[in-house]
């Protein structure tokens, strides 16, 4: 697919910012996964706590045996926004659109952000099921972003 | 934390602000607002401002307390605090800390200031446009959720989805500030009046919160004068006590607000005052049901509803019921904002509210509530660090025996 069909496929236009780890690093793993389509989240080896986001210990045991494991990239929506304030220029045509809170089946309490596919006038509710899309955008630095669909 | 209080020793007996002004508006640079405010002060309070040896701000305030020290020509600066937090979480433990360095010994005399100039320095409600966002907000603000009420806005949502709370309850809260504002001069919402049609005709920032859901952007300053109940004593015969102060977070609440730890917070729906208020409470030796007044900090109504939830002033089962306009406006139960707070009076990053919970105190509120003893002064929902304090009038202080007043 070409850079150009890839990007007619975002939900949000380009020139929002792009993710990056922490200054530490934390979060570097969870982006690189992004990458390869796979969803991980950081899981403690002592205690076995989901913790997200990345902390440099566990917030539960204090253990600094933190790795990352992978999650199926599906949950339920646990809040969401629809937003109608363009609070970045490059939103300004693309008002409203949908950003959800999804609370993952496999990491219990582990919640991310993202958008919802499709319409932006789209009624949705909390509890709704979600699967992951991968948004990728491509570059010298590519990144991919983690999006929401209807199940 | 037992048996160590604050209760009653320290007044606060100076309150001064500048012109409030739409953002931008503003002719003078923060700095001189700053001076002005804190000028106001002394002269409310009858001292000279030489005789200010402390300073105490929060919100990464930019008026440095040496520039401030040297300008005003302090005798001596004994005392200089910021809070941390860049919110308006900080703002009722400014006061706090102001009054923890006069117990202690550290100085007599701070000034608690706050001042925003956002035509010189930039506003709080646009998104910075930047290439790249590292660490906790990269899982957020590539989505498009980049403003404050949109990182705060998921907290509303999901209380008012738990409890059943509809739209009329944060319609209340703006209505009750606007209310309140049309019989404040100073107010930057005088004059303009809002109505239940103009709420719910309005456009939506990001859904659930309507466009008279979120504060105003401001330009002005304001600034407290704080000294020992003794030294009030003798300059002042109406004080207002300091009776309890509570600052922090309830427990893993997140590492920067709004960013990606807070949205996996344990406790996710909160105003994050469950751990504060009985603290505050406690030291001030009152109960919910002994607040007369209550100035909230707005930064979006959702979060007001949500703060006084957890001070114990209604349940969220009571919430569709004790959240009307009825009920919050001076007459009513419990009224809220009385000089239109945030949203109405001007945000001066929620020091005003202190200004007007002085006022009340002393009888001097444009809407002014019958005799009120005890004023709650909320700040920053949802946030962390957020601060809290309990404000007594005249008669709630030191009694002639060297005791506490009731």
């Amino acid at each position: 697919m070409s850079n150009e069909e890839l990007e007619s496929q975002w939900v949000l236009p380009a020139g929002l910012p792009k993710p990056i780890p922490s200054s530490e690093g934390l979060g570097k793993e969870f982006w690189a996964a992004t990458l390869e389509h796979k969803l991980v989240i950081q899981r403690c080896a002592d205690c076995r706590h989901w913790q997200w986001g990345p902390e440099i210990i566990c917030r539960a045991c204090g253990g600094e045996q933190l790795g990352y494991e992978s999650v199926e990239p599906a949950g339920e929506i646990y809040s969401w926004q629809r937003c109608w304030y363009p609070v970045h220029p490059a939103l300004k045509e693309t008002v409203p659109y949908l950003v959800v809170m999804v609370e993952l089946d496999s990491a219990p309490g582990v919640r991310l952000i993202g958008n919802l596919v499709g319409d932006g006038q789209q009624s949705l509710a909390v509890g709704d099921r979600v699967t992951a899309l991968f948004e990728d955008h491509p570059g010298d630095e590519p990144y991919t972003l983690v999006q929401w669909q209807r199940v | 934390m037992a048996g160590r209080t604050i209760r009653g020793q320290v007044a606060l007996v100076g309150i001064g602000e500048t012109t409030y002004y739409k953002r931008g508006k503003s002719p003078d640079s923060e700095f001189k607002l700053c001076i002005d405010a804190i000028r106001n002060a002394c002269a409310d309070a009858g001292i000279d401002a030489r005789d200010i040896d402390g300073f105490s701000s929060y919100s990464d305030d930019r008026n440095d307390a040496m520039r401030l020290s040297s300008a005003l020509n302090l005798r001596e600066l004994n005392y200089s605090v910021m809070q941390w937090g860049g919110g308006g979480g900080g703002v009722m433990a400014a006061i706090a800390n102001g009054a923890a360095g006069i117990l202690a010994g550290y100085c007599d005399t701070v000034v608690v200031h706050r001042a925003l100039a956002q035509g010189q320095f930039g506003r709080f409600g646009q998104a910075q446009d930047t290439p790249v966002i590292p660490g906790e907000y990269g899982h957020v603000m590539p989505y498009g959720v980049m403003s404050a009420a949109q990182l705060f806005g998921f907290r509303i949502q999901r209380f008012m989805h738990e409890h059943g709370i509809g739209q009329e309850a944060l319609r209340a809260i703006a209505m009750a500030s606007y209310h309140h504002a049309q019989n404040n001069p100073r107010a930057v919402m005088h004059g303009k009046p809002l109505t239940e049609q103009m709420y719910d005709d309005s456009r939506y920032i990001t859904e659930p919160l309507h466009l008279y859901d979120c504060c105003q952007e401001n330009d002005g300053a304001a600034a407290v004068v704080l000294m020992s109940a003794e030294r009030a004593a003798e300059i002042t015969d109406r004080p207002v006590y300091l009776l309890g102060a509570a600052m922090g977070s309830a427990p893993q609440q997140g590492a920067e607000a709004g960013g990606i730890s807070y949205h996996n917070a344990p406790d996710y729906p909160t105003a994050n005052f469950k751990t504060l208020a009985p603290k505050a409470f406690a030291m001030a030796g009152i109960k919910p049901t002994d607040i007369d007044v209550v100035q909230s900090y707005e930064n979006f109504t959702g979060g007001v509803m949500m703060a006084m939830i957890e001070h114990g002033l209604c349940s969220p089962e009571e919430a569709n019921e004790f959240f009307v306009p009825e009920n919050l406006i001076v007459g009513g139960k419990l009224p809220l904002n009385t000089s239109g707070g945030n949203l109405a009076e001007c945000y001066m990053h929620g020091l005003e509210l202190v200004v007007e919970g002085v006022r009340q105190l002393r009888g001097d509120s444009t809407s002014q509530v019958a005799d009120p003893r005890h004023c709650l002064c909320i700040g920053g929902p949802l946030v962390g660090p957020v601060s809290t304090l309990i404000l007594g009038s005249a008669d709630t202080g030191p009694t002639t025996d060297g005791g506490v007043g009731a």
